[in-house]
C-alpha cells in the first residue's frame, strides 16, 4: 500500500502538484487519469523517487520515502517494477537480456536459475519464442509484454505504468490492460497506472484518481464514474460521444 | 533572492552563470561516475565492449589518417628545406618531433572528439529521450557509473593507439620521402635518431591520457543532461564536439607549458 500525504512539486514558478492525498490500495489496480499537463507523470515519477517532493511524504508500506537512507531507497527502489511509456528496452540487448538484466544485477542466482525465471515471466506475459530477438525486430504490443516481464521478474511490491497502452490497437491495448490486472491480482502488489486510455479507465480502473491542474480532483472506482456529478470528471471521462451514450443508457437502465 | 539577483544581471552574466553552472555540474558527474560501482562480472563485459568500440572500432580511422598527415608533413618540410646546406636528414628529424610531439596525440584526438565523442553523446542522449537512463535508475543503479565508468576504463588504452599513430605517421613520412624522392632512406633514418629525447614521447603519452579522459567524460556529460528529442541528440553530439574540440586545445596549451615550457 502506498500512502500519499500532501504531496508538493515544483519546477521553478510552476506549481505542479498542489498537495495531493490519496491510498493506492495493495492487490488493485489504480488508476492516476486526468488531461495532459495536469501533473499526472510527475506524480508518477515521484511516486518512483525520480523527482523529490518539496512537501509532503510518500508512505511504501509504512516506510516513508523521506526517513529512508540512501541504501534503503535503493533498496526499496528494486522493490519497484516500472513500465515506461515507450517501454525503455535496453536497445543493445535482447528481450532475454532485458528482462535478466536486474537479476543478473541484484541477485546472485546462478545462470540456470536466471533463465529458469525469465522463461517464466516471459511465458507469463504470452511471450514464447522472442527470447533472441532485438527490441527493433518486435512490435509495439511485444515491447510492452517485454517491459512487463522486466518489471515483474524481480517479484516487485510496487507496479507503476505509464500509459502502458498508448500507441497500441484497441485489441492489444486490452490484452495488456488485462495483464497488468491480472498480474496485479495474482502477486498482490500495489499497482498505479497513469493513462488517458477510458477504456482502462472502465476495464480496470478499481480505484481511479482525477487530477486537475495539479490537485486531486475526484477519486473513486469504475463503477462509482458512472455516478459521479462532478463536471471536471464527467466533462473528461464522457468527451467522446460514445462514452455520452454509454453513461446515458446506464443511467437510464439504473432509473 | 536568487531571482533579484538574476533580474539585475545582464543577459551575458546569466551566460557566464550558465557556463559555471555547467561546469560545476561536470564535476558532480565525474564524483557520481566513481560512486556505486557496478557489480565487476557485469562491468568487465561492459569495458570489453567498450574497448572493441572506442578503441579496436578507431584503429582503421587512426591509422589512415596518421600515415597521410605524416606523410604531408614530411613533404611540406621537404619543400621548405631548399638550401643546399640543409642536410637532408633535417626531415625526419622533423617528421619525428612535428608527429611525436603534436600530430600523433593532438590531432588524433581531435579526430577521435569528432569519431568517439559523437558516438558517446548519441548513445548515451538516445538513452535518455527514449527513458532508458530512467529504467536504470527506478532499478537502483547507478547510471553513470554503468555508463560512463567503462567508456573511461576504455579509453586508458587511447595511448596505445596513439602509439600506433606514432609509429605510422613516421611510416607515412619515411614513404612519402622514398617514394617522393625528397630524401633517401639512410638519410631520414638518422634523422629520426638525431636529438632524440625520450621524454618527449613521455610528455606525448601524459597528454593523450588528459585527452582521452576528456573525450571519455565530456560527450557523455552532454549525451547524459540533454533534454528534448531526435533533434536535440543530433545537436547535442555536436556541441560536445565543439566542446571536448575546445578543451583539447586549451589543455594541450596547458600541459605544454608545464612539462616542456
Amino acid at each position: 500500500m502506498i500512502i500519499v500525504e500532501n504531496l508538493h512539486k515544483s519546477f521553478g514558478d510552476t506549481h505542479v502538484l498542489k498537495g495531493i492525498n490519496t491510498t493506492f490500495e495493495q492487490g488493485k489496480t489504480n488508476l492516476i487519469i486526468g488531461q495532459s499537463g495536469s501533473g499526472k507523470t510527475v506524480f508518477l515519477k515521484c511516486l518512483l523517487g525520480l523527482f523529490e517532493p518539496e512537501e509532503g511524504q510518500i508512505c511504501y508500506n509504512g516506510q516513508y520515502y523521506s526517513e529512508l537512507s540512501i541504501k534503503e531507497r535503493r533498496n526499496l527502489r528494486q522493490e519497484m517494477g516500472m513500465v515506461f511509456q515507450g517501454s525503455a528496452l535496453f536497445d543493445s540487448m535482447t528481450v532475454e537480456g532485458n528482462v535478466m538484466f536486474p537479476l543478473d544485477m541484484f541477485t546472485k542466482q546462478s545462470r540456470s536459475e536466471m533463465q529458469d525465471r525469465v522463461d517464466f515471466v516471459l511465458k507469463r506475459v504470452n511471450l514464447i519464442d522472442a527470447h533472441k530477438k532485438y527490441p527493433s525486430e518486435i512490435s509495439g504490443g511485444m515491447k510492452k509484454r517485454v517491459a512487463i516481464a522486466r518489471a515483474i521478474v524481480m517479484n516487485p511490491k510496487y507496479l507503476f505504468c505509464d500509459e502502458p497502452n498508448s500507441g497500441l490497437d484497441p485489441k492489444t491495448a486490452i490484452l495488456i490492460d488485462n495483464l497488468i490486472q491480472e498480474i496485479t491480482q495474482e502477486y498482490d502488489i500495489t499497482t498505479v497506472v497513469n493513462t488517458h486510455d477510458m477504456n482502462s479507465v472502465m476495464e480496470i480502473g478499481e480505484k481511479i484518481i482525477f487530477l486537475k491542474d495539479g490537485f486531486k480532483e475526484w477519486e473513486g472506482t469504475n463503477k462509482e464514474i458512472f455516478k459521479t456529478d462532478n463536471k471536471a470528471v464527467t466533462d473528461f471521462v464522457y468527451s467522446s460521444e460514445l462514452f455520452k451514450k454509454v453513461r446515458q443508457m446506464y443511467i437510464e437502465e439504473r432509473n | 533572492m536568487l531571482t533579484i539577483l538574476l533580474f539585475l544581471c545582464t543577459q551575458d552574466q546569466i551566460e557566464y552563470m550558465n557556463y559555471l553552472e555547467a561546469i560545476g555540474k561536470y564535476f558532480i558527474m565525474i564524483w557520481e561516475v566513481f560512486k556505486k560501482p557496478t557489480k565487476w562480472p557485469i562491468m568487465r563485459s561492459l569495458i570489453l565492449k567498450e574497448i572493441d568500440e572506442l578503441i579496436y572500432g578507431s584503429m582503421g580511422i587512426i591509422i589512415f589518417i596518421s600515415f597521410f598527415i605524416g606523410g604531408v608533413v614530411t613533404i611540406q618540410t621537404a619543400l621548405n628545406l631548399t638550401s643546399p646546406f640543409l642536410p637532408k636528414s633535417l626531415i625526419g628529424f622533423a617528421t619525428r618531433q612535428s608527429v611525436i610531439l603534436e600530430f600523433a596525440p593532438t590531432f588524433t584526438s581531435i579526430i577521435m572528439a569528432g569519431k568517439v565523442g559523437s558516438y558517446i553523446t548519441s548513445s548515451i542522449g538516445t538513452m535518455r529521450v527514449t527513458e532508458q537512463i530512467d529504467a536504470l535508475e527506478v532499478m537502483g543503479v547507478n547510471s553513470l557509473n554503468y555508463l560512463v565508468f567503462p567508456k573511461i576504463i576504455a579509453m586508458l588504452m587511447y595511448p596505445f593507439a596513439v602509439a600506433i599513430a606514432m609509429f605510422v605517421g613516421i611510416w607515412g613520412g619515411w614513404t612519402a620521402a622514398i617514394f617522393g624522392g625528397f630524401a633517401p632512406s639512410g638519410e631520414f633514418i638518422k634523422g629520426l635518431q638525431m636529438d632524440f629525447d625520450s621524454f618527449h614521447v613521455t610528455y606525448a603519452f601524459i597528454k593523450t591520457f588528459f585527452f582521452a579522459f576528456i573525450i571519455a567524460t565530456l560527450p557523455s556529460f552532454h549525451g547524459f543532461y540533454m533534454t528534448g528529442g531526435a533533434l536535440e541528440v543530433g545537436k547535442a553530439s555536436t556541441t560536445a564536439f565543439v566542446w571536448t574540440s575546445v578543451v583539447i586545445i586549451i589543455l594541450n596549451y596547458i600541459l605544454t607549458q608545464l612539462l616542456l615550457g
